[in-house]
């Protein structure tokens, strides 16, 4: 089987996973969902590493630089700020 | 073996982040989760950096640490009431990570030589036109959302038969560039098309439809992760990608139903652009204005309270006076609950967030079907800068644009105090009726003036 054939299973099966875990998330959090995602998505800072690291070409470099700036600061503030979030979500009898 | 390691830390990082996803479905271990989640990222960044192609690392270095610098203070600092264009900005982040990384791609291989095969031809063109186009809308949502750009729908006339063609454009560049992955012209025109694109899409939205948006772009922006993922050939890209473009599907599925709306009525109808003079006018209507004292009176003698908030109390930051008001109801022995709708506020969750802020206990937030049959038996239902979400428009009058929408039946309640700023339409330009009920009072002016107001009276009562 091609790699890209293995990379298309992964795909289908991580997207599957993805809807039946996230579908389960209740409304009250839909929010902090969002930014988790999002943070989540910062991910991408792998692929920026390799083209700002890999020395190809001036033009590369530069461009995985920016990417780097980016996907970094969104997953450093991505993380603090679902944490910020969750921590204000809290039950009742605590007060009591 | 050093591959090996690799692949092992995307293994553990993918698990920890379905994990963390997973832990988010109950609220006291969700903060648990996420840590878990951030763990998973750390793994991931350590893994990628022994990569055998990486060998220089004072970019890298570089970056983060201005990444750091820049993102730090954006997680500290923002208010949780500029939620929604924090939100869009770190869409807008990622995706332009995403498509920076496509572009060196693309670039690298042209200037080796070695020209991308057709599939990988096809991510990369995917990626490219999903990133541009959410970095663009992201930036103008953000934008719309912070009101640097008027939230009101922007429209003109043939506005869906120009985005069309800007989008037939970008299909014809996307199809030529995958049919010859050397016409870099192509490649490079689709850029701006699809940024372009991007712009054209968001203008026509208007504040209310943003959470459809939001959720549709951060799907987008997942997407384009994933294409990533195919065209450097790395699969916690495309794993992690696609758990971001499901968590942005599912939640533009949930709002477009709770507004009962297709994607393609909110994505092309301009929900109140044209000012639809509203099949019920006001005329000969009268509204029954009341005064802080006699609302306080009411409030304080009430067994039920029911709370409606709305984007208006997220204006007036009135979520602290809110939980102040509800708790000094309690201590007469009243009993108060918040109604929740889907769609309340500018993005999926937004009261929730501001309630929480305001420690309001979770336990007190109801969403619409659990609440709903409650309100027979409320005495007051309050509703603080909350308008389409209990129009019962929505529920007969079948001419109304927001026919079928599932609303909160504040209707129901014995009494209803609505805390408005003035006589303006809602968002969707339509009359509300429940204004015009005799059971309802209206108290104008700002609702956190007015709820502090309240508050005092209530004390005096």
């Amino acid at each position: 089987m091609s790699s890209q054939l293995l990379e298309l299973y992964v795909f289908v099966l991580a997207a599957f996973t993805g809807y039946m875990v996230i579908s389960r998330v209740p409304a009250l959090l839909h929010t902090p969902l969002m930014a988790a995602t999002n943070a989540i998505a910062g991910i991408s800072l792998v692929g920026s590493l390799i083209a700002a690291g890999a020395a190809q070409n001036r033009v590369a470099t530069i461009l995985g630089f920016v990417a780097v700036v980016a996907a970094t600061s969104n997953i450093v503030g991505g993380f603090i700020i679902v944490d910020r979030m969750l921590k204000m979500f809290k039950r009742e009898d605590k007060k009591k | 073996m050093r591959d090996t390691f690799i692949q092992g830390s995307y293994l553990a990082a993918s698990v920890l982040f379905i994990l963390g996803l997973r832990m988010l479905t109950r609220p006291d271990k969700a903060r648990r989760g996420m840590q878990l989640a951030a763990v998973g990222m750390l793994c991931a960044i350590v893994g990628t950096l022994l990569n055998h192609t990486i060998v220089d690392y004072r970019w890298i270095v570089g970056g983060i640490v201005l990444g750091v610098i820049i993102g730090y203070p954006m997680g500290t600092r923002v208010p949780m009431t500029a939620m929604p264009q924090r939100i869009a900005l770190s869409l807008t982040l990622s995706a332009l990570a995403a498509t920076l990384v496509g572009v060196a791609e693309y670039y690298t291989r042209m200037a080796n030589g070695t020209p991308p095969d057709r599939v990988t031809m096809t991510a990369l063109g995917f990626e490219i036109m999903l990133g541009c186009i959410t970095v663009a809308g992201t930036i103008v949502a953000a934008g719309k959302l912070q009101e640097w750009l008027p939230s009101k729908p922007l429209t003109y006339k043939g506005q869906n038969l120009l985005n069309g063609l800007v989008f037939l454009f970008i299909v014809v560049l996307l199809v030529t560039v995958i049919s010859n992955p050397t016409k870099q012209w192509a490649f490079y025109t689709m850029i701006g098309a699809s940024l372009l694109f991007g712009v054209m899409l968001v203008l026509p939205i208007g504040g209310a439809d943003m959470p459809v948006v939001v959720a549709l772009l951060n799907s987008y922006s997942g997407l384009a992760s994933c294409a990533t993922g195919f065209a450097i050939g790395n699969v916690i890209l495309i794993i992690s990608g696609s758990l971001d473009g499901s968590s942005g599907f599912i939640l533009s599925v949930l709002m477009s139903k709770a507004m009962n709306r297709s994607f393609t009525n909110v994505l092309f109808g301009a929900f109140g652009s044209e000012v639809k003079a509203g099949p019920k006018s006001s005329a000969g209507m009268t509204v029954h204005s009341i005064g802080v004292e006699d609302a306080a009176i009411q409030l304080a003698y009430a067994q039920l309270v029911i709370i409606i908030p709305g984007y208006g109390m997220a204006v007036a930051q009135a979520q602290h006076a809110v939980r102040e008001l509800a708790e000094v109801i309690e201590k007469r022995g009243g009993e108060v609950k918040f109604a929740v709708h889907p769609v309340a506020g500018r993005m999926p969750g937004h009261m929730n967030v501001l309630l929480a802020e305001a420690n309001v206990p979770y336990d007190r937030l109801y969403e619409m079907d659990e609440i709903n049959g409650e309100f027979d038996r409320a005495d007051v239902a309050l509703v603080i800068g909350a308008n389409d979400v209990v129009n019962p428009a929505a529920r007969n009058d079948k001419s109304s644009p927001i026919y079928g929408m599932p609303i909160l039946n504040a209707d129901h309640a014995k009494s209803v105090i609505v805390l408005k700023r003035g006589m303006s339409a809602g968002f969707a330009g339509i009359e509300n009726e429940l204004f015009y009920d005799k059971k309802t009072s209206m108290l104008f002016g700002d609702a956190k003036a007015s709820l502090t107001g309240l508050l005092a009276e209530i004390k005096n009562v």
